[in-house]
């Protein structure tokens, strides 16, 4: 079914303003994507009706906030195909889902001499925490090379694993090429081998089916707000085998079952992880922002999404001076470029002032700019609610910067 | 000799002529970048580099007969052409000059929004660099 782009971009406000005397065209969706109308009534009306703590209240409201908030759970165990909602850890995004495996499922079960797998493609949220384990505990880690296009090397992936291979921490879908890793493949790999697979899927979830029985990945990551959903807010998978066997990440409220001065036994899973009152309103206004995706149909967005990034690599690719970063066969939509002789942040700023948000630098991903010998890219991200003509006013844009020093 | 308040003045002139065209503005300051003089290479090194700052900018100073020469450069051509901006108002002035320099043109010719808030603050860091040189050689002077 095609995507009804002005139908769609109906039910989000933000889309209908002038930036800087031009209409506003989004293209900054891998750094966060709008959100509809469901989801800001969601969390108004969250504040207005039902505010309350959840759990444990004795009272109407409570309740009914704690409904909400646990709906929106099992909505997510369904939107990834997990096996049972206890599963689906809340968090405060991507970043803390990951430190939270690297300071419990990592301090606990990886040691001294154990080896920890990522990719040149990570972001370095998926990098710092590995890092900061490795110089903890005497962990090594090994980064699969990638080639000039942006794909992994998959021989040296395979050198890489070993039974000392303990995790497998990769990322699905690069935020920076928009690279799609081939993570059936890697997690059956790394299983052979007896390693664990953390999949970072915060740019794959809002575009790709993911579905984490099939992929059988051991943890999944992924924020809220790359889904139109509200910012803070972020989810950890885990299958209930290790959530279970590793320690409590915070120490708090929520967490525990019972607390004496002499000793603490923790509440089970999810709780046991979600220490303090989380993100309520967040958590209930992101089960709109599935349901928005779910009825929209994922594979409907990908192939518009594709449209639009086949659409911007026809109109540019030999526009002169225009040099796309990153040409992986296999791509979520992201058109990541340089201008000859241009600071990506100076074709942002010109880009701007045309009204169009793009993202420029080095996209939290520093060692992957290294390698590719760049200091930066300039990002175009697209997301459902954007259009072809939106897309040609883009390349109009670029060709005329180009131009400037590429006569 | 004009003054530092004369050459600001001339300046927000020349931004006036522009009106509210976001893009042609950028494009002049980017131009503007040209006027630089060329950045010598023995200063292209990690202590010039002003911290502070998104793209890179090197800044050097010295003193010439009591008056203030300073040479800068950055890997951007916005960034270039802001700090020829600001070298064209402080530059060859003595130190006390530069230091009771009130620099008002910044704000008077709308370049936080025309840039917004990350080159702004670079801008600010440029301008105190700048200043930190000149009360360095006036320490020297007094000393």
């Amino acid at each position: 079914m095609a995507i009804q782009v002005n139908s769609i971009r109906s039910e989000f406000p933000i889309l209908h303003q002038e930036v800087n005397g031009n209409p506003l065209i989004y293209f900054d969706n891998a750094a966060t994507t709008q959100k509809p109308k469901v989801v800001l009534d969601a969390i108004q009306n969250y504040y207005e009706v039902d505010n309350s703590n959840i759990h444990r209240g004795a009272h109407t409201l409570a309740d009914r906030a704690t409904r909400q908030f646990e709906e929106t759970r099992e909505s997510i165990r369904a939107f990834i195909g997990a096996r049972e909602s206890a599963e689906i850890i809340f968090t405060r995004g991507t970043t803390e889902s990951i430190n939270l495996v690297a300071k419990t499922f990592g301090s606990t079960f990886i040691q001294k001499g154990d080896e920890i797998i990522i990719s040149t493609l990570e972001h370095h949220s998926n990098i710092v925490p590995w890092q900061m384990l490795c110089e903890q505990n005497g962990a090594i880690l090994r980064v699969i090379p990638i080639t000039d296009a942006g794909e992994l090397v998959w021989e040296e992936f395979e050198k890489f694993l070993s039974p000392k291979t303990k995790l497998v921490s990769v990322v699905h879908a690069s935020n920076a090429l928009g690279t799609i890793n081939p993570v059936k493949r890697m997690i059956d790999a790394a299983h052979a081998v007896g390693a664990k697979v953390l999949l970072d899927g915060a740019q794959s979830t809002s575009h790709l089916d993911v579905d984490v029985q099939a992929l059988d990945c051991d943890f999944l990551t992924f924020s809220a707000h790359k889904l139109y959903g509200p910012t803070g807010l972020g989810v950890l998978y885990g299958k209930r085998e290790l959530l279970e066997a590793m320690p409590p990440f915070l120490g708090g409220g929520e967490m525990i079952r019972e607390v004496t001065f002499e000793k603490t036994t923790y509440n089970t899973i999810p709780f046991k992880f979600e220490a303090g009152t989380p993100s309520i309103a967040e958590v209930i206004a992101f089960k709109p922002a599935l349901d928005f995706i779910t009825s929209t149909g994922k594979a409907n967005i990908h192939r518009h999404e594709h449209d639009l990034l086949q659409y911007a690599v026809e109109l540019l690719q030999d526009v002169k001076g225009v040099i796309p970063v990153g040409t992986a066969a296999e791509k979520i939509a992201v058109f990541s470029f340089n201008i000859q002789s241009m600071h990506p942040f100076d074709v942002g700023q010109l880009l701007d002032a045309k009204g169009i948000a793009v993202r420029t630098g080095h996209h939290c991903t520093q060692p992957l700019m290294r390698r590719l010998g760049i200091e930066g890219t300039v990002r175009a991200s697209f997301a459902v609610y954007n259009s072809r003509a939106e897309v040609e006013v883009f390349a109009q844009a670029v060709t005329k910067i180009a131009s400037l020093k590429n006569k | 000799m004009s003054t530092i308040a004369d050459i600001q003045n001339e300046i927000v002139a020349e931004f006036e002529i522009l009106g509210e065209d976001r893009e042609s503005t950028i494009f002049y300051i980017m131009e503007l970048g040209g006027n630089l003089e060329p950045f010598p290479e023995d200063f292209r090194k990690e202590e010039y580099i002003i911290q502070g700052c998104q793209s890179k900018v090197w800044l050097v100073a010295e003193e010439k007969e009591g008056k203030v020469h300073y040479r800068a450069d950055s890997n951007t051509d916005i960034t270039k052409g802001l700090i020829s901006l600001l070298i064209r108002v402080l530059n060859h002035r003595s130190p006390k000059e530069i230091l009771e320099a009130n620099l008002d043109f910044i704000p008077r010719i709308g370049m936080g929004n025309i840039l917004g808030s990350q080159r702004s603050n670079g801008l600010a860091a440029m301008m105190n660099q700048m200043k930190r040189y000149a009360l360095a050689f006036q320490t020297k002077q007094n000393a």
